[in-house]
């Protein structure tokens, strides 16, 4: 039914995850997750389990992002690997 | 760690050979897939048995139109007070792992009506901190206007949506979990508009160590009242002795008390890692 729409979501997320491994830059990397998160979010709310989605939305997209953010913060910038 | 296996070996065969077998791995793994039942088959064994109970009797067995809440707070009540005592150990490494109480050697004052910046090298000089000085960070960026503007009015809003999102856990999605990180990050919002020090000064170390413990006392809380009134631990429906409301709604109740215990334990340690995090446990500048 969705189909269309779960194809996009999946496309971005699959391209976000790839992305947040393979940039150097470790505050892209805490981003690209943010980005991640809200993207799964999305397909939880398509499949309709909102619960779910909610708390992706807050713990995963929101809070995580600002722990890595202030990890970062306080390491280095770049990645030693 | 490939990569150098297979050039202290002299030669990609290593290389080679691993990753035929994590691709062999993976061919397993995705032929194993086959087996599951298909996606919201409603035959497969989660769905046949437990499933149905749920979504037919969570209703007039617990008065709560959210199936989620029900289940989460109290079918599986036991399982949710020990996430939320996982959390409150969360918080608790945190603070012993990086809370640093030396205080630092340098300390910066800016002089407000000049605008002078005055450093002290050794820790022992402190200037009072008031209308004429302000303490402030190594790396000192005027505070930005508009940032602090939006920030002050966005914040209310913000906290007021996280005590919506605890209170109608039971009609909406949201819940305890939900709302104490929304206004777990509220408070983060503040440290970032304005700086560390204003926000450890308002809310105190002691006061967030004292509600992350004090949620999981709640939830324990509620679950021994019932348990002193006659049921079982989190048998919320004793609790109509005790409280004068409906009790075709009991459940409801005892769900929203047992909530509220989980926000307020998500609340206190979201910050407390956060402010640990970002001041590498010293709580005096940060992000």
């Amino acid at each position: 039914m969705h189909w269309q729409i779960d194809l996009i979501i999946l496309t971005f997320t699959i391209f976000c995850a790839l992305a947040a491994i393979s940039v150097k830059d470790l505050l892209s990397t805490a981003i690209l997750f943010g980005a991640y998160s809200f993207m799964m979010c999305l397909l939880w709310a398509v499949m309709g389990a909102v619960d779910v989605a909610f708390t992706e939305a807050s713990v995963g997209a929101g809070v995580s992002t600002v722990f890595f953010v202030a990890a970062v913060f306080r390491t280095s910038r770049r990645t030693k690997d | 760690m490939l990569q150098q296996y297979s050039e202290q070996a002299g030669g990609q065969k290593i290389e080679i050979h691993s990753s035929n077998h994590s691709f062999a791995l993976w061919r397993l793994l995705l032929y194993a897939t086959a087996d599951f039942p298909a996606w919201g088959d409603p035959n497969s064994p989660a769905n046949s048995y437990l499933s149905p109970h749920y979504i037919q009797k969570s209703i007039e067995e617990t008065g709560v139109p959210n199936l989620v809440t029900s289940v989460l707070a109290d079918y599986r009540g036991f399982d949710t007070m020990f996430e939320t005592a996982v959390v409150f150990c969360a918080g608790l490494a945190c603070f012993l792992l990086l809370r640093n109480f030396k205080q630092k050697e340098e300390n910066f004052y800016r002089h407000i009506p000049t605008g002078v910046i005055i450093q002290f090298k050794k820790g022992d000089k402190t200037l009072p901190v008031g209308k004429e000085f302000e303490h402030i960070d190594t790396e000192w960026i005027p505070y930005d206007l508009i940032i602090k503007t939006v920030c002050r009015i966005l914040i209310p809003f913000i906290q007021l949506y996280a005590l919506y999102v605890v209170a109608h856990g039971d009609f909406s999605p949201g819940g305890g979990f939900q709302g104490g990180v929304i206004f777990g990050s509220s408070l983060m919002l503040y440290a970032i508009a304005y700086n560390l020090r204003t926000l450890v000064q308002r809310v105190k170390e002691k006061l967030l160590g004292l509600f992350c413990a004090i949620g999981v006392l709640i939830y324990a809380g509620i679950g021994v009242v019932c348990m002193a009134l006659g049921g079982n631990f989190l048998d919320y429906g004793k609790l109509s002795q005790i409280l004068p409301v409906d009790p075709g709604h009991i459940r409801a109740y005892g769900m929203l008390g047992v909530e509220i215990g989980v926000g307020i334990t998500v609340m206190a340690a979201m910050v407390i890692i956060y402010v640990n995090i970002v001041s590498i446990g010293r709580h005096d500048e940060g992000l």
